[in-house]
């Protein structure tokens, strides 16, 4: 039993990571945000096991965090944007996908190679997977840098919080109870900053292309 | 104890009193008034630290030593300074229709929830808290930048959201590699990313994670300190922002990131000992300085003008911390002082004077001294201590760094003199035509705040002719930890 939720906890990071193949490429806002809460959902999973396995209590208080913040508040907050926006069915344009997956499947091997060297002196059970968190810390790098509306580069940023958060699981026994619920709080003031951004941004411009935000250059 | 429980709560307070009468008349006395009291609380601090020595207090979560107490009376200096000249600025930003009452309470309470983050920031023990610090001292202001709801300040704005948000994630994921590391030396819990902990075990912290995490922790830290080629908020930010906002970010923010590299490169250096992370500094702040320099000269707005001039300091004073040593170290924490005092009276008199302009470009400020002398001069006299000319201070933190970096990395110094010329070139043929030469501008309509102008022109000016024994003892005593002895 102990072995398989062990096994578990690897396939919940190559989910995590999956998932974040998945953002790269998806064109549709509203399909955008239910990867971005399916992400969240597996992390907390992965976090679950790992609790459960150690015996860490305060691990179990972290799923909860993230339970709360990234599969119910920031979703319906992501949602009730969208919707007062009127983006709920846009169709992104998007640089070609293809292209951006290489690119993508080069991070990865990046990441791997960069932390294989330090995973094996983590402490935690799970520090085979410091690679996957890095990878998904990388792509939506990725995705933040070829989305060209609001929305899908402020859910990129998110999902680079949660490759952190992953990451805090898989070099760390998990971080200070402290330190997360700041982290936590950091991340909730931000999307709400982020979500009256979107206001202004749109009743500046009419629209929520960040195109229109590449005025400022040095000439 | 009490000191340091005043300078955290009092900016606290304050931010929370003005989000409620922030935007009355009486708002802009009551900001410069909670600055007064936190720079009054952070004097008393600094004569309790300069008394008893280092201070490690409530379950050891924060630590005052002679490093960072000296930047937080610094930081409440410039805060306190900054807020007196937000009074003028502001009522006449208000006359302009630009700010609304709403506008006004959001900039007095976040004005007030910033210097207060930074605070903690600076005085806290703990790195992750001063992880979260720093980034909440970022949200605070990203709403200032916008303040102004043009189409340029949000630009501004996203931008600094974005790429600060993805900077700091970087130094979230060095700081993530530092506790795993502490982790395997001194065990895990609460008190392992204590970082008089950390420093007191640092050649036990493994050297493979610590460089890694020393790259996330530069490169994180670095975009919020300006440096190339993470520096692209910064011009922007400070351009878009209201001046008291660009005063505050250049004077104060950028010291307090630099501020959390250096107290990363200690560790790193205690455990690495091989000087990877003092090299990875002198790259990076050698080429910052170089390209800012270059770009300082395509400047047409005043202010983004500034603000690459900060990004080139920032640069030096990386450079010299890279190079390491007491000497080095010296004169980064000097150039530290008298950069955040001058280029924020810089950003004053620039602030006026783009006011009475009604415009920020430097081909519409014309001829200053003409209009109002003492802004002219505070320009003139700020740009030429900017430029490190005798006797201001900068002259005698640049002449230092220079002198150390020909002994200790003499392949560098060709390119520091080619940028600090380049730079003197760019400004002073800008700066020259906006003081001098004839002028259609009109006078303002409320007296513009000069005292903070001079009383930091005049600081750098002591500085540069002589520093206090016990702000000297300070500096070495600082300049000493850094190095890691």
């Amino acid at each position: 039993m102990e072995a398989l939720l062990a096994q578990s906890i690897n396939l919940f990071a190559a989910v995590l990571l999956v998932l974040a193949f998945a953002m790269i490429a998806q064109r549709r806002i509203l399909t955008l945000i239910h990867l971005f809460t399916l992400q969240g959902a597996s992390l907390v999973a992965a976090t679950l096991v790992v609790a459960y396995l150690t015996g860490q209590h305060h691990l179990y208080y972290s799923a909860v965090i993230t339970f709360v913040l990234k599969v119910v508040l920031i979703p319906i907050l992501l949602h009730r944007v969208i919707q007062r926006l009127n983006v709920r069915w846009d169709v992104e344009t998007l640089f070609n996908i293809p292209t951006t997956m290489l690119i993508g499947i080069v991070l990865v091997i990046f990441a791997f190679n960069l932390a294989a060297p330090i995973a094996s002196l983590s402490a935690s059970i799970a520090h085979g997977t410091l690679g996957i968190a890095l990878a998904c810390v990388l792509l939506s790098f990725l995705m933040m840098i070829v989305r060209a509306k609001a929305v899908p580069q402020v859910i990129g940023f998110l999902s680079m919080e949660n490759g952190l958060f992953f990451a805090a699981t898989a070099a760390t026994s998990g971080m200070p109870m402290i330190v997360e619920l700041g982290i936590a709080f950091d991340v909730l003031v931000g999307i709400l900053i982020l979500g009256v951004f979107m206001f202004q941004i749109r009743e500046q411009f009419d629209s929520l292309d960040i195109r229109h935000l590449e005025k400022l250059k040095d000439e | 104890m009490e000191a340091l429980l005043l300078v955290l709560t009092i900016p606290l307070v304050g931010g929370l009193l003005l989000a409620i009468w922030g935007d009355r008349p009486v708002g802009q006395d009551l900001n410069a008034a909670v600055s007064l009291l936190t720079l009054l609380a952070a004097g008393w601090l600094t004569s309790d630290i300069i008394r008893d020595g280092p201070l490690l207090v409530w379950g050891e979560w924060f630590f005052v030593d002679a490093l960072n107490v000296f930047l937080v009376t610094l930081t409440a200096f410039v805060g306190f300074t900054t807020s007196l000249f937000s009074r003028p600025y502001m009522r006449v930003e208000r006359d302009h229709g630009k700010m609304t009452p709403g506008r006004m309470r959001l900039f007095h309470s976040m004005y007030q929830l910033f210097n207060g983050m930074m605070l903690v920031a600076l005085t806290t023990n703990n790195l992750g808290i001063l992880w979260v610090a720093m980034e909440a001292a970022t949200l605070t202001t990203v709403l200032l930048v916008s303040v102004y709801r043009t189409a340029a300040s949000l630009e501004a704005a996203w931008k600094y959201f974005i790429l600060c948000g993805v900077g700091i994630a970087q130094a979230l994921f060095g700081t993530i590699l530092l506790y795993m590391a502490a982790e395997r030396a001194i065990g895990g819990g609460d008190s392992a990313l204590l970082w008089t902990h950390l420093a007191a075990a640092k050649h036990l912290l493994d050297p493979g994670i610590l460089s890694l995490a020393f790259v996330f922790l530069l490169l994180g830290y670095g975009t919020k300190v300006g440096l190339v080629p993470v520096h692209n908020w910064l011009p922007d930010a400070h351009a878009e922002g209201p001046t008291p906002i660009s005063a505050v970010l250049s004077g104060l923010l950028l010291n307090v990131a630099l501020y959390a590299v250096l107290r990363c490169k200690v560790l790193a250096d205690g455990s690495l000992q091989n000087g990877l992370p003092g090299q990875m500094m002198i790259g990076f702040g050698l080429i910052t300085v170089v390209t800012a320099a270059f770009f300082l000269s395509r400047q047409r707005d005043v202010k983004r003008m500034f603000a690459y001039s900060s990004i080139e300091h920032m640069g030096l004073m990386t450079f010299a911390f890279g190079i390491g040593g007491p000497v080095a170290n010296f004169a980064g924490l000097l150039h530290m002082t008298v950069h955040a005092l001058i280029k924020s009276a810089i950003f004053f008199a620039v602030g006026h004077a783009a006011q009475k302009a009604g415009s920020q470009l430097m081909d519409d400020i014309r001829g200053l001294l003409k209009v109002s002398p003492t802004v002219g001069w505070g320009l003139m006299l700020g740009s030429l201590a900017i430029l490190g000319m005798p006797p201001f201070g900068v002259f005698a933190s640049e002449f230092l760094i220079l002198t150390t970096a020909m002994r200790e990395v003499p392949w560098a110094t060709p390119f520091l003199l080619v940028a600090l010329g380049v730079a003197f070139a760019a400004i002073f043929s800008r700066v020259q035509p906006m003081v001098f030469g004839e002028t259609s501008m009109r006078p303002l309509a409320h007296p513009p705040a000069l005292l903070p102008v001079f009383i930091h022109l005049g600081l750098g000016l002591m500085l540069g002719l002589y520093i206090p024994p016990y702000l000297n003892d300070w500096y070495v005593q600082a300049a000493r930890m850094i190095a890691g002895g």
